[in-house]
C-alpha cells in the first residue's frame, strides 16, 4: 500500500496577486477573469500523487480577504505544514509585501513549515516589473522554494504544489505526518461533531 | 469604505463574531471594525509581550518564560460545556473545522478549607469525600429524581412541581444537607450566589442535567477548551463570516457613531471617512462604556464589577493530582461571601504557555473596596505565584434594546465560567437587530474535491 500524507497549506499574499485565481486552477483546472472572492470556498482540498505513488493531500486554506486591511487572523496560518507566499510579476510592491508575510511566518510559524515564493500573473511578462532573477535570489536567501506561474495559463501551476509535495514528507517532522498535536489537519482532541451518544441516559447519568 | 452595509459590527469579541458570522451566513452585507490590531476584543488571548505591554507598559517578558509564539493568555476565564449552546453553535456552523479542543482535566470544589474533586466517575463519587455515606445514598436519590423527571408524566414527579416549586424546597423533601446543597447549586448547576434557591426550580434542574449531560460526554469534566486559547473562538466566527463575504478591518480608530436629527444610526466615521450602514452592532467599549457619555447619550451602564488574576505557576495546583488543567469553585458560603470564586486553570497541554508553564485565572464578582483581598481564597490555593496580573473590568449593559435607533450594543463578558450567557446574548441581540429567531442552518459543506 502507497503512503498517504495530508497537510495544511496556506496562501499568503497582498490582495489581487492571484492567490484565489492559484487555488481555483490548481483544484478545479478553472480560470475566471472577472472572478471577485468566491464565497463559502475557502476550504478546498487537492491530492498531488507522486512518481513513487506516495499521495500528498493539500488541505488548502484562502485568505477570504481576511488580509486585504491588515486583517489575516493567526489562527489561518497557525499549524499550517506549507505556505505558498504569492507576488505579481507586474507588481515590484506585491514583492515587498510578500516578504513581509515571508518574515511574519518565520517569526510566528513552526520552524519546520515550508514555504513557496511564487511569482504569480506570468502571462503578463510584457509588463513585468519584477525580474526572475530578483526574486530568485532572494528565495536562495532566504531558503525557499521559488517559481513562476500563471493561473491564468495554468503554466507553472501544478509544478509548484507537486514541488512543495515532493519536499514535505522528507522535511516536516514525523509527528506532523502521524497526526500530532500540531498536525494541522489531522486532529487529535475531542471531536465536538460526533453526537453525544450518551445524552440518551445510556450511561449512568450522574454518579454522586 | 465608499460602500453601504447592511450591519457595520465593532469589536472582534466573540459576541460580536459569532454575530458576525451569522448575519454573514444569513446574505447580510458585514463591515467588521477592530481598533485593536488583533482579534478577540476583551475576549483576546494575548502573547506574553502583549500581555506585559497591556500590564505593565513598562516591563518586557522575562526570558526564562519561554518563547513568545507559544503563550496564548486568555483575559477572561471562561470553559466550554460540552453539551451547552455554544457547542451547538460551533457544531451548527461549521467554524469546529478552524478548531481543535480538549478536556479540562477536572472541576474540583472547596469544601471546609481543601479542595475535592467533582466526581465523573462512579468509582471517583463512591470514594469522594464529599459526602458521607448517608448522605450519598440522599444525592443519589434527588439525581435519580432529575434524571427520570419528564414533564408529561405525573408518576415522574413525585408531587413536586417544577414550576412553581423552589429548589430550595426539592433539598428538602430530599434532605441534603447545606454543604451539599452549596455542591448542587454551585459546582454542578454553576449559580454565582445562593439566589437561585427561592425561585422556580425548573432553571436549576435544566443546568443540573446540562452539567451531567456534559460530564457523560467526554468523560473527565463536563469542559472543553480550545487548543491555543479562547482567543481562537473569535477568529474561527471571523473567518466564517469572511467567507460569507464579510469585509475584516483591524487596527481601524473609531471616531463617531453618526446619528441622524431622530437620533437614528447613520454610520460609523473613522477619520474622515464615514461608512454608512443600516445598523450598527458593537461591544460597550465602541458606545461611552467607561465614559460619560457617547455622543450626548447614554448607552451603556454599569452593573457591577469583576475582578480578575491571572497567575503564572511553575507547577499545576496543588491537590489537583497534578491535572493539566482544572477548574475550581469556591462555592461563596464557604468563605463568607455572596459571590463565589473562580479558579480556571490551562497549560501548555492547551497550547497557551511553554512547557511546565501553567496559567491560572482567579475571578470573582467584586463586592467590597478591596477586591484583591477578596480573591485571596483563590489565590491561596496555586502556591508560589511566578507572576500576577490582576484587572478590575467595570461590566457594562446596553440602556436599550436598539430597536428604535438600530444600535445594537452587546454586554460586557460577565463572572460565569462558561460561555452560556455569552450565548443568550448573541441570541437576544441577533433577534432584536433581525427581529427573527435566530435558527442555526447546517451549513453547506464547502467545495471539497
Ligand atoms: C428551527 C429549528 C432549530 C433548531 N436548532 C437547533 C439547535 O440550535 N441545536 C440543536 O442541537 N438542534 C437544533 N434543532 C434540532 C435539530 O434539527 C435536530 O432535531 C437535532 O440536531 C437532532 O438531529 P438528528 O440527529 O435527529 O438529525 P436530523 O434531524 O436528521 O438532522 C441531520 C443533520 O442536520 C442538522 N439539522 C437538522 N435540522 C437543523 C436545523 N434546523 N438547524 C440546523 N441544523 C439542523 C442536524 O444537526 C444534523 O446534523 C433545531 C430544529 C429546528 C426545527
Ligand atoms: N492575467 C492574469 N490575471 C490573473 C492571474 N491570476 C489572477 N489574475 C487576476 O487577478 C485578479 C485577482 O485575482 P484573485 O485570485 O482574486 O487574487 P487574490 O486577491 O490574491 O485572491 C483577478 O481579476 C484574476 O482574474 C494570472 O495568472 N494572470
Ligand atoms: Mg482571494
Amino acid at each position: 500500500m502507497s503512503k498517504q500524507f495530508q497537510f495544511k497549506l496556506v496562501l499568503l499574499g497582498e490582495s489581487a496577486v492571484g492567490k484565489s485565481s492559484l487555488v481555483l486552477r490548481f483544484v478545479k483546472d478553472q480560470f475566471d477573469d472577472y472572478r471577485e472572492s468566491t464565497i463559502g470556498a475557502a476550504f478546498l482540498t487537492q491530492t498531488v500523487t507522486l512518481d513513487d505513488g506516495t499521495s500528498v493531500k493539500f488541505e488548502i486554506w484562502d485568505t477570504a480577504g481576511q488580509e486585504r486591511y491588515k486583517s489575516l487572523a493567526p489562527m489561518y496560518y497557525r499549524n499550517a505544514n506549507c505556505a505558498v507566499v504569492v507576488y505579481d510579476i507586474t507588481q515590484t510592491a506585491s514583492l515587498e509585501k510578500a516578504k513581509s508575510w515571508i518574515r511574519e511566518l518565520q517569526r510566528q510559524a513552526d520552524p519546520s513549515i515550508v514555504i513557496a515564493l511564487c511569482g504569480n500573473k506570468a502571462d503578463l511578462a510584457a509588463r513585468r516589473q519584477v525580474t526572475q532573477e530578483e526574486a530568485q535570489k532572494y528565495a536562495e536567501e532566504e531558503g525557499l522554494m521559488w517559481g513562476e506561474t500563471s493561473a491564468k495559463t495554468g503554466e507553472g501551476v501544478a509544478d509548484i504544489f507537486t514541488a512543495i509535495a515532493k519536499k514535505l514528507p522528507l522535511t516536516a517532522p514525523p509527528s506532523a505526518r502521524a497526526g500530532g498535536a500540531r498536525a494541522g489537519p489531522a486532529k487529535t482532541g475531542v471531536d465536538l461533531n460526533k453526537q453525544a451518544n450518551t445524552q440518551g441516559g445510556q450511561n449512568e447519568p450522574c454518579n454522586c | 469604505m465608499d460602500e453601504e452595509y447592511d450591519v457595520v459590527v465593532l469589536g472582534t469579541g466573540l459576541t460580536e463574531c459569532i454575530l458576525s458570522g451569522l448575519l454573514s451566513v444569513d446574505g447580510k452585507k458585514v463591515l467588521h471594525m477592530d481598533r485593536n490590531d488583533y482579534y478577540g476584543g476583551d475576549s483576546a488571548s494575548l502573547n506574553l509581550t502583549q500581555l506585559y505591554r497591556k500590564f505593565r507598559p513598562d516591563g518586557s517578558p522575562p526570558s526564562e518564560l519561554g518563547r513568545d509564539r507559544d503563550y496564548a493568555i486568555d483575559l477572561i476565564p471562561k470553559f466550554i460545556i460540552a453539551s451547552g449552546e455554544l457547542t451547538k453553535i460551533l457544531v451548527h456552523t461549521d467554524v469546529t473545522r478552524y478548531l481543535e479542543f480538549k478536556q479540562i482535566a477536572g472541576s474540583y470544589v472547596y469544601r471546609d478549607g481543601r479542595i475535592s474533586k467533582v466526581p465523573s466517575t462512579e468509582i471517583e463519587a463512591v470514594r469522594s469525600p464529599l459526602m458521607g455515606l448517608f448522605e450519598k445514598r440522599r444525592a443519589k436519590k434527588f439525581f435519580e429524581f432529575l434524571q427520570s423527571w419528564k414533564d408529561e408524566d405525573p408518576a415522574t414527579h413525585q408531587g413536586i412541581n417544577l414550576d412553581t416549586d423552589s429548589m430550595k424546597t426539592i433539598y428538602e423533601k430530599f434532605g441534603l444537607e447545606p454543604g451539599t446543597q452549596d455542591f448542587i447549586g454551585h459546582a454542578m448547576a454553576l449559580y454565582l450566589d445562593d439566589d437561585y434557591k427561592t425561585k422556580p426550580a425548573r432553571e436549576a434542574y435544566e443546568r443540573i442535567i446540562l452539567y451531567t449531560s456534559s460530564m457523560a460526554r467526554y468523560g473527565k469534566s463536563p469542559y472543553i477548551y480550545p487548543l491555543y486559547g479562547l482567543g481562537e473562538l473569535p477568529q474561527a466566527f471571523a473567518r466564517l463570516s469572511a467567507i460569507y463575504g464579510g469585509t475584516y478591518m483591524l487596527d481601524k480608530h473609531i471616531d463617531e457613531i453618526v446619528t441622524d436629527a431622530d437620533g437614528k444610526f447613520v454610520g460609523v466615521r473613522s477619520g474622515t471617512e464615514t461608512v454608512k450602514a443600516k445598523q450598527v452592532i458593537g461591544d460597550p467599549s465602541y458606545f461611552g462604556a467607561g465614559h460619560d457619555t457617547e455622543g450626548g447619550k447614554v448607552r451603556v451602564v454599569e452593573e457591577g464589577k469583576v475582578i480578575r488574576a491571572i497567575c503564572i505557576l511553575k507547577h499545576p495546583i496543588p491537590g489537583t493530582d497534578d491535572a493539566d488543567s482544572c477548574q475550581i469553585i469556591i462555592p461563596q458560603n464557604q468563605v463568607n461571601r455572596r459571590n463565589d470564586i473562580y479558579v480556571a486553570m490551562v497549560s501548555s497541554t492547551h497550547n497557551v504557555c511553554a512547557k511546565d508553564v501553567y496559567v491560572a485565572i482567579v475571578s470573582t464578582i467584586v463586592e467590597t473596596k478591596n477586591p484583591e483581598q477578596e480573591i485571596a481564597p483563590g489565590l491561596a490555593l496555586l502556591g508560589p505565584i511566578y507572576d500576577k496580573f490582576v484587572s478590575v473590568t467595570s461590566l457594562y449593559t446596553p440602556t436599550s434594546t436598539g430597536e428604535s435607533d438600530n444600535v445594537f450594543v452587546t454586554r460586557s463578558y460577565d463572572a460565569t465560567s462558561h460561555f452560556e450567557t455569552v450565548v443568550e446574548d448573541v441570541h437576544a441581540v441577533y433577534k432584536r437587530a433581525t427581529g427573527k429567531d435566530l435558527v442555526l442552518k447546517k451549513r453547506e459543506a464547502e467545495g471539497e474535491s
